[in-house]
């Protein structure tokens, strides 16, 4: 054994190790590469899916999202959409880190916690992109432990909810983390989010004790200041620096705004 | 931006303890919590470690492994490798070199010091809570001076968490417990408390 | 230990020398996934293949490992199998990988995997070897699923993902215990789990380091241990 301490023994037991070792994680690295990205695609489209309530289990989520879905770049300043992003490729997420795509919130322009916020984010729009049935916006801010991710999909008219879902989110199991229980869930479908088509001011919010009317959600029992994130973040997404300017687009006077 | 460092500080100390929310380093934490002297020594070599392990790392990651960090060679295609399945490697590799070089240096410029730490630092390589403060900070995509910040306080938690058992310990010395829940587990029921005592800390926002 | 039977090699760190339940090695990372029993069966699969796999490695290149760089090449073996324990995971379960998080890099520097490399690989035959490390990774694994049954049957009245009592904010009757959820209840339920290990095993009792003696109130004096 007295030879193994050798320093040649040494070099040459590390050396071919280190060889031997790293073929193999790069080998593994390489070859699940394509699974792992694809795996990522299809769980970012069944997200969005499910937010529109058009999913059913045992669809082919590919399938489906290519027949329903068009995303599209927003400018969230004009609410225009955006010619020169390819929806495709852009990621908003990488965005909001890079200081030449996004720009700094701080004190009251922060009310969802996010610190940076993206000049361009990405929607999907269900059905006919011109007229769509259902618009999904990615949403995200802070809860009581930290960011929470999601979805809020409202139909045509742009003030209707269809549904609030999250995708990631580290809330108190049981209390916070009820926001993913199908139940609570449920309740968003058909609330309002601006009344009289005030678009400066989102009317949408969580409120304890019950909701009494068409702009107020029930909020999660014992998770106040989970509750309060979910309000801040959609008054932050809804109002004027978030999604308000592109949702007035689809403001139709002839319905009264409500 | 000092209040944003204050903010992390706090919240790494208190509301994201690395042992008694994460339970990261429960080997160590168990295994030398019996004296409060060896429990301060040992929480003091782990701050020192994270401290310098997280921003290490952070470097690391953003300079050699991150898809696109390498494009500051200037080498054609740099800017499409990525290397971050090599991280788990890479981390424990830089944790093990530095408590090796920590231990080295202590030895030959701080006799006295390494005197006071120095049995504690190899247990220290295997303590996940230095890998997972490491993993943490990728995971959270902290810039490096959020990284130091965030080592430090991970650390201070830690160091925090493991002083207070042992005080605790110390005294459950001389308290009537039921033959089989003697030592290991009464000590994992005194974690569970106090743990649910951390647990007040959540929510705190600065 | 040339004589170990391949049973006794397999079983005995399952019930009778529990790497969780006796030696404390190996809880670090193993607390934090047990509030789903999917997600606690994963962990502990992973678990048992680096072991396994980690303990054959390292034994069959035993007689050439250089004393001086033992532990690092042990080290580089383990980091290199959770790497790719890791990518499969993120490849085929997607989900679950999302769950586990940061945890899954945590087997590292989880004690058991370190420690039986050092203790039995190095002294032993690949097969046996690759047995002990089955084992002990088994015996991680069924703490971990105990564990994970109990929190996630009286927090979330499920057992997989299985309803068995309805919750009520489910409509039913039963009103689930939040703590269980909470980082807290996996201390609670492992130190309970030892108090009864060790009621049916009297001998893995710990000696008590101090013993008030009865009746001699004069005798006690404030030992102040610091």
């Amino acid at each position: 054994m007295a030879s193994n301490n050798s320093i040649k023994k040494t070099l040459i037991v590390a050396f071919s190790l280190c060889v031997v070792c790293s073929v193999v994680v790069s080998s593994a690295a390489v070859v699940l590469k394509p699974k792992q990205l694809e795996n990522q695609a299809l769980d970012r489209k069944s997200n969005i899916l499910q937010v529109t309530e058009l999913y059913q289990p045992g669809d082919d989520v590919d399938e489906k999202y290519a027949e329903l879905i068009t995303p599209k770049v927003v400018n969230l300043k004009t609410g225009e959409y955006s010619h020169d992003l390819d929806p495709a490729s852009y990621d908003q997420f990488d965005a909001a880190q890079d200081p030449a795509t996004s720009r700094t919130l701080s004190g009251d322009n922060d009310i969802a916690g996010i610190g940076r916020q993206e000049n361009f984010s990405t929607v999907y729009l269900v059905g006919d992109p011109e007229d769509p049935d259902q618009i999904v916006m990615p949403i995200r801010g802070q809860g009581l432990w930290g960011l929470m991710e999601g979805f809020l999909s409202v139909r045509g008219d742009g003030n209707t909810i269809v549904g609030l879902s999250y995708y990631d989110q580290s809330e108190t199991p049981g209390l916070g983390g009820e926001v993913e229980n199908p139940r609570w869930k449920a309740q968003w479908d058909g609330k309002k989010i601006y009344q009289d088509g005030d678009y400066s001011d989102p009317e949408i919010a969580l409120v304890k004790g019950g909701a009494s009317n068409d702009y107020e959600v029930d909020a999660l029992s014992g998770a106040t200041l989970t509750s309060r994130g979910v309000t801040n973040m959609l008054r932050f997404w809804m109002g004027e620096q978030g999604y308000a300017p592109y949702l007035a687009r689809f403001h139709d006077d002839s319905q009264g705004g409500a | 931006m000092f209040e944003h460092y204050v903010s992390l500080f706090v919240k790494a100390v208190f509301v994201e303890n690395m042992a008694l929310a994460f339970f990261l380093g429960m080997c160590t934490f168990l295994a030398v919590s019996k004296k409060i002297s060896s429990a301060i020594g040992l929480g003091i070599a782990v701050i020192v470690v994270l401290t310098i392990t997280v921003p290490v790392n952070n470097l690391i990651l953003n300079y050699l492994l991150k898809a696109g960090a390498l494009s500051w060679t200037g080498l054609e295609g740099a800017e499409n490798i990525d290397l971050s399945f090599l991280g788990l490697l890479s981390y424990i590799g830089v944790i093990a070199a530095i408590v090796q070089i920590l231990e080295m240096f202590l030895d030959k410029f701080v006799p006295a010091l390494y005197n006071a730490l120095g049995v504690f630092l190899p247990l220290i390589t295997v303590n996940c809570a230095i890998m997972g403060a490491s993993l943490f900070m990728v995971q959270r995509d902290y810039s490096f001076g959020e990284s130091v910040i965030y080592g430090a306080g991970a650390g201070f938690g830690w160091a925090l968490a493991i002083t207070a058992l042992a005080g605790i310990r110390e005294k459950l010395k001389y308290s009537d417990v039921p033959a089989s829940l003697q030592g290991l587990g009464i000590t994992f029921i005194t974690v569970g408390l106090m743990s649910l005592g951390f647990m007040s800390f959540s929510g705190i926002q600065l | 230990m040339a004589t170990d039977s391949v049973k006794d090699v397999v079983l005995s760190p399952v019930f009778k020398n529990n790497p969780i339940a006796l030696q404390v090695l190996g809880i670090c990372s193993a607390l934090a996934v047990t509030n789903q029993m999917s997600v606690s069966l994963v962990m502990g699969l992973a678990v048992i293949a680096v072991t396994a796999f980690s303990n054959l490695f390292v034994s069959l290149i035993r007689s050439h490992i250089p004393s001086s760089i033992r532990i690092i090449v042990q080290m580089t073996i383990i980091a290199s199998l959770v790497i790719v324990v890791d990518q499969v995971l993120r490849a085929f379960a997607y989900e679950m990988s999302k769950q586990l998080s940061v945890f899954v890099g945590l087997i590292i520097t989880n004690c058991i995997v370190m420690g039986r490399a050092e203790a039995y690989a190095m002294q032993n035959g690949p097969v046996m070897s690759f047995l002990d490390g089955v084992g002990n990774g088994l015996g991680y694994a069924v703490i971990l699923l105990v564990v994970g049954f109990v929190r996630e049957l009286f927090g979330s009245g499920s057992v997989f993902g299985l309803t068995v009592l309805p919750t009520v904010q489910n409509g039913g009757w039963y009103v689930p215990n939040g703590l269980m959820l909470l980082p807290p209840s996996a201390f609670f339920v492992i130190g309970l789990l030892i108090w009864v290990l060790r009621w049916f095993n009297p001998d893995q009792v710990e000696k008590t380091e101090y013993r008030i003696v009865a009746n001699s109130k004069a005798k006690i004096k404030e030992t102040a241990n610091v």
